[in-house]
């Protein structure tokens, strides 16, 4: 039975797993299976392949890092052809080999395509995320003639990762609906205009001085002429130089969610997680949400960037999070095997005799995104007209992304002289608040109580979401700010609906109930997690205060679903009443899983970190030249070769930056890579086009 | 303000030689360039390909030089140039190229060059997998190759520099200060340099520079884009030329680095004038067809990247080279695209000219490339 032996998500609190249909396929001469139309390196993760071929420099193992078509660390031989693996569907039959040293070119037919096709319209926009497709909506209002161009194959871009549910408000950007929802609302929206063209598994190569864009798609090659661009492609996720960095099974928080959350792979049993940003706090919860165990997570400064209430929602399930310690080794010769982490100083360096190593096989990366705007930089450099939006403009959440490409959206059609309406004067505002990273921390309180029923609110920093008080039916729960970013404060009368613990993304609202018992009152706590383990009434269930500390037991009452469908569920569960307000969550990993290696393992000197996947070049070999005086960067590709790979120096471009910091050096003594086209490699052939007639399907 | 013998005015493909052959000779030497760090200009720019196979003898000259530098220089000097011995093919699909190649070879085999016109089988022996279909046969030039042209151009500046060459990076000339016939001291935007000896080796600005001296310079710069692919395995060894014309461009070449990539261009007709350096949609979709039909497999070679730079030409497709203007003032310039070839032995050429040593083909050379020839015959492999 192929279906047997395969790691893929069999249940989820979320997500729907259907029995994956599966289709036969080769891997380096042996017969595999996966489910036809899912990315060929998800199709190996779920047969527990991670090694994806060896490097000709080296021999070191080649794994995926960021499952988003930009690294090239997942190209596989599939059919013959050298491909990006992550952005390649699975067909039935294909030929996937490993790519060991440098591939061979064979004899075999090019791509069956026409010539460059030409066309105009008023407005292209690469990428069909939230910035994307928001701008869509409002360029389709105004009747405007539009190609939102997106390299995957569904719409939604990182929405489609987004199980939980969005900060913001609910008037502006969805707040409280789960992302995977949103794309698919915003998609259907879309469809509504006939003057908008989404173009999937469409690959923005290139933006040329003549003011053309080149688009691949599956059946040929276009060359946009837009009047106007976007450039909401995203942002890419950031690389970290330490030895051990390239090991298959280290890759990205967001390559993480793409392999669980979109393609449903069971890629990892046990997760450390670097980076106490959004996206690693978020990550760690999405991995305990497919059951996986998160053994720890390290953030180098002394308190999470990503908001509060994220970390503390996966402090309370049981991660410990080692702030102040970073990621100093990742071990294992092909596959990783364990991760070593340090305290670090005030200069982020790792404080000697520190170490402690911890046995996972996954090591997610969260160290922060870097914007994807090099279609914009070259359209602005050639004189065209420009914008950006979204986390091509600026990094922060999916609800400001929406808002900022509404926002772009109306400019774009008014610029184009079909304005159908002007943007609100205070939406500019109101963008910068939903761009908000967390703000300040009040002091924390829990009611005294012991009658009655309120909610208590474990959400003391100022954040852009309001859910809980939009929802409240009887508008008692007020802001002590900022409508969208104070924090929350309960005056009283409350009815018990439990409106505002469902709603809540931060799973930050209880609701404390005295009015059955006055000394065993019962708590209700939103639950995200498989219900399918819970045994109600009667289990006894660890809870632990807003930060995770752990309480004391509780006796779970009973499980109830949300109406309306947003698949959060409430826990009623009975406590003493002297812990009931300060009852925040259930703990469900057990510490004893989560212990280090009895002695920390010996870390290779930092030197030898990686910081050009693509062409092997360590952190020594840069530091040296960096040392003998070198400042420009192009001089120092020329001698290194960092930057001339696959993926054209998408990866290790922060990495130099960082490097060149770390050695004191000026930032304005260094002169940057020059940019270039292509911006994704692509077969000679798609240029070549002499074909007439039909075209195949081809993605590279 | 400091004194130095010689001031080479460009840091490129050109005048990083010259001042490593004048340092070589004993010379003091400074080097000044606008960019940050040396090669940044059209060296930088070029695909990599180094051959003797010209038609004008006064090149193939200069160029041998230079292959006997590129060859030797990791054996001599340590470096890895990424030098690689793979030859030139420039082959024939038509009577009409294969009579202008035949023709060429006995003249080229005078002025020293290893050449021969060799038979189809000769050819896809060498380059796997190329069009035999109507395949005349071409030339082969076994001794020609490849290097890499920004680490033979870092080589070249690391040399010089451990041999006291004064670089002067993020410097624009603004002046050449003269007294009576002679130059002074050059004016940058950021100081003032005396020497005794001055030589514009700026490329694609040279022209400017020569004004500053009241020199018409003919170089007319024009533009070129130029693309590599992704590596593979080895399969074709030489430079392969195609100069048939096509709807919108005159010439093509290609070859695969030492490290396995495709480096290919393609020479625009009508020309681009100009020195922009801005990618165009125009230049896949012109090569591409013409490279695909001449060896199929590479429709299935993924380009990696593309870029644009500019070949400062001369009339008839020849530098120039030697006194000029001042009578302490020389020219290196008007490489027509070919810098980074002829750049090592114009290097050694303009030090014997400055130390006074030249050798009677060195004096046919500089005859041959002087500016005040008459430049009425173009150079048949331009």
């Amino acid at each position: 039975m192929p279906n047997s032996g395969q790691d893929r998500l069999r249940r989820h609190p979320i997500l729907s797993c259907p029995e994956p249909d599966l289709v036969p396929f080769g891997f380096d001469g042996r017969i595999l299976y996966g489910r036809a139309g899912e990315m060929v390196s998800s199709a190996l993760f779920a047969n527990g392949v991670q090694v994806f071929g060896h490097h000709e420099k080296d021999s070191s193992a080649q794994g995926m890092f960021c499952a988003n078509g930009q690294c090239s660390q997942c190209t596989l031989i599939i059919d013959g052809i050298p491909l990006k693996s992550c952005i390649v569907p699975l067909r039935e039959g294909m030929d996937v080999r490993s790519v060991e040293g440098i591939p061979r070119l064979e004899d075999r037919p090019g791509p069956r395509v026409p010539s460059p096709a030409h066309r105009t319209v008023d407005a292209l926009i690469i990428g069909a995320g939230p910035a994307g497709l928001a701008a869509a909506i409002e360029l389709g209002k105004a009747g405007a003639s539009v190609i939102v161009a997106d390299d995957k194959d569904r719409p939604g871009g990182k929405l489609v990762l987004q199980t939980h549910k969005f900060f913001g408000s609910e008037e502006d950007c969805y707040a409280g609906t789960r992302g995977i929802d949103i794309a698919g609302i915003l998609a259907t929206e879309l469809q509504a205009f006939p003057s908008v063209e989404v173009w999937l598994e469409t690959v923005a190569l290139a933006v040329y001085s003549d003011g053309r864009v080149c688009l691949r798609r599956p059946g040929g090659l276009f060359m946009i002429e837009p009047r106007s661009l976007l450039t909401a492609a995203g942002a890419r996720e950031r690389s970290l130089v330490f030895p051990g960095n390239t090991l298959a099974g280290v890759y990205g928080a967001g390559a993480f969610q793409t392999l669980v959350n979109r393609d449903l792979v069971r890629c990892a049993e046990r997760i450390f997680v670097v980076g106490g940003g959004n996206v690693g706090l978020i990550a760690a919860y999405h991995a305990i949400q497919a059951g996986m165990t998160v053994v720890g997570l390290a953030e180098a400064l002394d308190c999470c960037s990503g908001y509060k209430v994220h970390a503390d929602k996966i402090r309370r399930l049981g991660v410990p999070i080692y702030t102040r310690h970073s990621v100093v080794a990742a071990h294992g010769s092909e596959r990783l095997e364990a991760v070593t982490i340090a305290g670090v100083d005030d200069s982020f360096s790792p404080v000697p005799g520190t170490e402690t190593t911890f046995a996972v096989d996954t090591l997610l990366i969260a160290v922060g995104l870097e914007s994807v705007r090099e279609f914009h930089e070259k359209a602005l450099a050639f004189g065209m007209r420009s914008y950006v939006a979204g986390d091509a403009e600026e990094i922060a959440e999916a609800s400001a992304a929406m808002f900022t490409g509404r926002i772009r959206g109306m400019e774009m059609a008014c610029d184009l002289g079909l304005c159908f309406e002007q943007v609100p004067p205070d939406w500019g505002r109101k963008a910068e608040i939903l761009k908000s990273p967390g703000g300040e921390v009040f002091p924390y309180e829990v009611p005294r109580e012991r009658e009655g029923v309120f909610p208590v609110l474990h959400c003391t920093q100022e954040i852009p979401c309001n859910p809980c008080m939009t929802s409240c039916p009887k508008d008692l729960i007020r802001s002590a700010g900022d409508p969208i970013l104070g924090i929350p404060v309960y005056d009283g009368g409350c009815i018990g609906c439990e409106r505002c613990v469902a709603i809540c993304p931060g799973l930050a609202v209880t609701l404390v109930d005295f009015r059955k018992s006055s000394d065993r009152p019962v708590v209700t706590v939103p639950y995200e997690l498989g219900t399918w383990s819970l045994r109600a009434p009667g289990q006894e269930m660890v809870v632990t205060d807003w930060e995770g500390e752990v309480l004391g037991s509780g006796l779970l009452r009973d499980v109830r679903q949300v109406p309306g469908g947003r698949r959060t569920v409430l826990l009623r569960i009975e406590v003493d009443a002297d812990i009931a307000a300060r009852v925040a969550g259930v703990r469900v990993q057990d510490p004893a899983d989560l212990l280090p290696e009895p002695l920390p393992r010996q870390v290779p000197v930092s030197d030898l970190s990686v910081v050009c996947r693509c062409e092997r070049v360590t952190a020594g070999e840069i530091r040296e030249h960096l040392r003998a005086g070198i400042r420009d960067l192009n001089q120092l590709k020329a001698l290194t070769r960092a930057g001339f790979g696959a993926c054209g120096g998408k990866t290790c471009r922060p990495l130099l930056r960082r490097l060149i910091r770390e050695e004191g050096i000026p930032a304005e003594e260094i002169t940057d890579l020059t940019e270039r086209p292509l911006f994704a490699e692509t077969r000679l052939g798609m240029f070549s086009g002499t074909l007439e007639g039909e075209s195949e399907d081809v993605r590279s | 303000m400091s004194a130095h013998d010689i001031a080479v005015l460009g840091a490129g493909s050109v005048g990083v030689p010259i001042a490593l052959s004048l340092a070589e000779a004993g010379q003091s030497v400074i080097c000044i360039d606008s960019a940050p760090s040396p090669g940044q200009g059209n060296n930088k720019c070029a695909i990599g390909g180094i051959r003797a196979t010209h038609s004008e003898p006064a090149k193939v000259a200069i160029c041998l030089d230079s292959i006997e530098i590129f060859s030797g220089w990791k054996d001599l000097h340590g470096d890895d140039i990424e030098w690689r011995q793979g030859g030139y093919t420039y082959v024939a699909y038509d009577e009409p190229t294969a009579s202008l190649l035949r023709g060429m070879v006995p003249a080229q085999k005078a002025s020293g060059l290893g050449i021969d016109f060799v038979t189809p089988e000769a050819i896809t022996a060498l380059v796997r997998g190329i069009r035999r279909d109507g395949l005349i046969g071409g030339t082969y030039s076994p001794g020609d190759g490849s290097a890499s042209p920004m680490r033979s151009c870092h080589a070249f500046y690391a040399r010089a520099r451990s041999l006291g060459v004064d670089f002067r990076f993020g410097e624009t000339v603004t002046a050449l200060d003269a007294s009576d016939s002679s130059i002074s001291s050059v004016r940058t935007d950021k100081g003032a340099y005396a020497a005794g000896c001055f030589v514009n080796c700026c490329g694609s600005q040279a022209a400017d520079v020569g004004r500053l001296v009241g020199l018409d310079l003919p170089i007319f710069p024009d533009c070129h884009e130029a693309g590599v692919t992704e590596p593979v395995e080895r399969f074709m060894e030489p430079m392969v030329v195609d100069i048939r014309k096509a709807p919108g461009s005159a010439n093509y070449y290609f070859f695969q680095f030492a490290t396995g990539q495709i480096v290919f261009c393609i020479t625009p007709d009508p020309p681009i004038p100009g020195t922009s350096v801005s990618e165009t949609s125009e230049f896949l979709p012109m090569v591409a067809p013409r490279m695909v039909a001449l060896l199929p497999r590479l429709a299935n070679i993924k380009v990696r990247r593309t870029w644009r730079g500019s070949y400062p030409q001369t009339p008839d497709g020849s530098p120039i080279v030697g006194r000029a203007g001042p009578e302490n003032h020389l020219l290196a310039v008007g490489m027509c695209g070919q810098g980074f070839m002829l750049g090592p032995g114009a290097g050694r050429l303009v030090a014997r000219l400055i130390t006074e040593s030249l050798t009677e083909r060195d004096r046919e050379t500089l005859e041959a490339l002087r500016l005040d020839r008459n430049f009425g015959a173009e150079e048949a492999l331009k």
